[in-house]
């Protein structure tokens, strides 16, 4: 009899579903049907069967092919060339679980390593801006129940975070939203007609690249003085008029996502978006968020943070001291100067996000890719690690998008030897600890973490 | 006055630290002690004498002590960060945090300089001939007591970020800027002499920004008052006079508003 499993987290996008089901077949190895998740999360639990993927890793050869290796061989490679490294950069964890990040942690403090997450080419820029100025944000929660104006800024959920809207922001009925879609404003920001900006009630079609104008046009308008006829493409009377509604909403809810995060000025314009939703908060109640991409993006932040202090771009080469400065020390920077000689690409794909010069410096030094799938980092890597896929063949804790944590589900067993990404870099940091003669450190409550968080079946 | 002459006679290969190379650290110190001084090549500990040769001597005290690098810098970080007195210069280009965290004393270099210079500084002056990175004179990450004294003046043109959380000190660009002049500023003075594409003066609750060229894109949150004669940085001209940003915050004074000041340079 296959078995429905219920609650299960949904791997894909940062709004990181907790209500998916799952139907696995008798010997829980396969997947057959899964329930509520959206055309691009059912894909992710339908590929992890796909007879292509790769339960090896893969070396490059003097020729130029890969060959087969063991896991010892793999991680003695990394540990070997993380060790040598006068600075090892490790960098990816849009898609593994917070237990994987905090393992990789512990090799790159000893590797004295550059550890950097994809918001470094995402929603870094965020996190500047929440440094210089706050950021007032809430739960999903509070938006499904509370909201009744809500901005979409420079994001387009309808794409990329398909139940998003119909979860948390736009559909929903909640507590004080009991009519929903009926009851809330939608005001949508892009310079494109997006499928979001189509279902909106306002859609500011600005000036590419202007959205600092906007926004401080906004505030203005707020503040009772006068703007010009014409900001960033928009004409005053719209302004005046969708500033109106934020200021006479109930509770008003900003998202914003790459549009504001990688135009120019980039943390500026998320950096105005919290002083507008500050001003907001002198007249009603309003409340900013960051559309984050992968289902555990936000992971990092909060991991890192309790561990270095920082979120993300952090230089842990001085051995005594955390540092952390974005333009320097973040990846694509790091790369482009010539500034690192060893690179780990772990549970994303560098080599289809980064700009092919940045990849090409990084690609002059031994490059190791550890993901479940064949991507194009995988494929021009010195070693391949394949490693099993959180929230389908793993367990883990995973933080939305609202910094939410979350905890997943294993669905189905993952494919035999095949390590999780924990498990691979806690034998990397043994491994370095046997190479160096130097005593490993293990935080004493993971090993009863450990056997808390397996098999939910 | 005692002068201390360092050559770079190698690349590194990623790029060095250098956090010592300041009047402060080489003051008392004979060139064969300061040859011992440790830098960074990412986690590898190394010698500055493993990069530069060490020549001349140095003063008893860094007030008395000028350095001259005779030689290019393009991939030496944090040259005379922190320092406090004395002087520095370079032949050449240098990376990035020149002078960042700068007390006092004079640092020269006679090339370009990368990003971050001049971040945090308190005191003393910069002077680039050449053109400087991004984030000049501007603010840690999340710190919102940017430049507070000191000038530093860049001969050619600036990238974005210039002034950010600036409290004081006067930054002077001759050329031209990109985007985002003295945002979040609560004091202090940019000139730029040249054009800036725009954003200048965002967030701005208090200062004063000079543009003799042209600013292609105007913020809504500023509004011109009048047409004033100034003198600044050697150049006297009519200017349009703006305040702003009037959507940010501003303190009051006797009861009045205090706004920031954007003076561009009127067309003749
Ligand atoms: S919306 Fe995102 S998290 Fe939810 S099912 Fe779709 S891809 Fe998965």
């Amino acid at each position: 009899m296959p078995k429905l499993i219920t609650g299960v987290g949904c791997p894909y996008c940062g709004s990181s579903c907790d209500d998916i089901e799952c139907l696995v077949s008798d010997d829980g190895k396969k997947i057959l049907e899964t329930r509520n998740a959206c055309v691009i999360g059912n894909e992710i639990f339908h590929h992890v069967s796909s007879p292509d993927r790769p339960t090896k890793p893969r070396m490059r050869q003097a020729d130029g092919s890969m060959k087969e290796v063991s896991y010892d061989e793999a991680v003695d490679f990394t540990a070997k060339a993380l060790i040598k490294a006068k600075k090892p950069l490790i960098y990816g964890f849009g898609s593994t679980n917070c237990e994987g990040m905090s393992a990789v942690a512990r090799v790159a403090e000893r590797a004295g390593a550059v550890l950097d997450n994809c918001a470094s080419i995402c929603h870094g820029p965020s996190f500047l801006a929440i440094f210089d100025n706050g950021y007032p944000s809430c739960t999903l929660g509070e938006v499904k129940n509370r909201a009744d104006v809500v901005v979409f800024w420079g994001c387009n959920p309808m794409h990329a975070h398909p139940r998003h809207t119909s979860r948390y922001s736009i559909f929903p009925r909640g507590f004080f939203t009991t009519k929903g879609q009926m009851q809330r404003t939608i005001i949508s920001i892009d310079p494109r007609e997006t499928d979001t900006a189509k279902l909106a009630d306002y859609h500011f079609m600005l000036n590419q690249g202007h959205d600092y104008e906007l926004f401080d046009a906004f505030r203005t308008v707020l503040r009772g003085h006068d703007i010009p006829a014409e900001v960033a493409g928009c004409k005053r009377e719209m302004i005046i008029e969708a500033a109106e509604k934020m200021r006479n909403a109930r509770f008003v809810m900003i998202f914003f996502g790459m549009g504001c995060t990688h135009t120019d000025g980039r943390n500026h314009n998320v950096d105005i978006a919290i002083s507008l939703t500050r001003d907001l908060n002198t007249h009603t109640k309003s409340s900013i968020m960051a559309m984050r991409g992968h289902y555990n993006i936000a992971g990092p932040g909060q991991v890192w943070s309790w561990q270095f202090g920082f979120p993300y771009c952090i230089d842990l080469s001085k051995g005594t001291r955390a540092h952390m400065n974005p333009g320097e020390t973040s990846s694509v920077d790091l790369a482009m100067r010539d500034e690192v000689d060893c690179f780990v690409n772990v549970g994303t794909d560098a080599g289809a996000h980064w700009p092919i010069a940045a990849i090409k410096h990084v690609k002059k030094h031994p490059f190791i890719a550890v993901d479940p799938n064949i991507c194009m980092a995988s494929e021009i890597s010195d070693l391949h690690v394949p490693v099993r896929v959180v929230g389908v063949e793993e367990a883990g804790v995973v933080y939305r998008m609202d910094n939410v944590p979350i905890q997943f589900k294993k669905v189905i067993d993952g494919p035999e030897g095949v390590p999780s990404d924990e498990e691979f870099f806690d034998r990397v940091y043994t491994r370095m600890c046997e190479l160096t003669q130097t005593e490993p450190m293990w935080i004493p409550a993971k090993g009863h973490a450990k056997a808390s968080s397996t098999s939910e079946h | 006055m005692a002068t201390i002459t360092l050559k770079p006679f190698k690349t590194p290969e990623l790029i060095i630290e250098c956090n010592n190379i300041t009047p402060d650290a080489f003051a008392g110190k004979t060139p064969a002690e300061i040859a011992e001084l440790e830098i960074f090549e990412g986690k590898v500990r190394e010698k500055l004498g493993d990069f530069f040769s060490v020549t001349g001597s140095s003063g008893n005290t860094a007030a008395e002590t000028d350095i001259l690098i005779d030689g290019d810098c393009s991939r030496v970080k944090y040259l005379g960060s922190k320092m406090t007195v004395g002087t520095i210069t370079v032949n050449g280009n240098a990376d990035m945090y020149v002078g960042g965290w700068m007390k006092g004393g004079k640092i020269h270099v006679k090339g370009n300089v990368d990003s971050f210079c001049g971040i945090a500084m308190e005191g003393g002056e910069i002077e680039v001939d050449g053109n400087a990175g991004n984030y000049v004179g501007c603010a840690y990450r999340g710190d919102w007591r940017g430049m507070r004294g000191g000038t530093i003046h860049i001969h050619g043109s600036a990238g974005n970020d210039i002034g950010t959380f600036m409290l004081g000190g006067t930054i002077i660009i001759d050329k031209n800027a990109f985007i985002h002049v003295s945002t979040h500023a609560e004091g202090g003075t940019v000139v730029i002499k040249g054009d800036v594409e725009g954003r200048v003066g965002g967030q701005m609750v208090k200062g004063d920004i000079y543009v003799f060229g042209n600013v292609q894109y105007m913020l809504p949150g500023f509004k011109e008052i009048d047409r004033v004669q100034k003198e600044i940085a050697g150049e006297s001209a009519t200017f349009r006079h703006y305040i702003g940003d009037l959507g940010e915050r501003h303190p009051k004074s006797k009861g009045k508003e205090i706004y920031a000041n954007l003076y561009v340079k009127a067309s003749a």
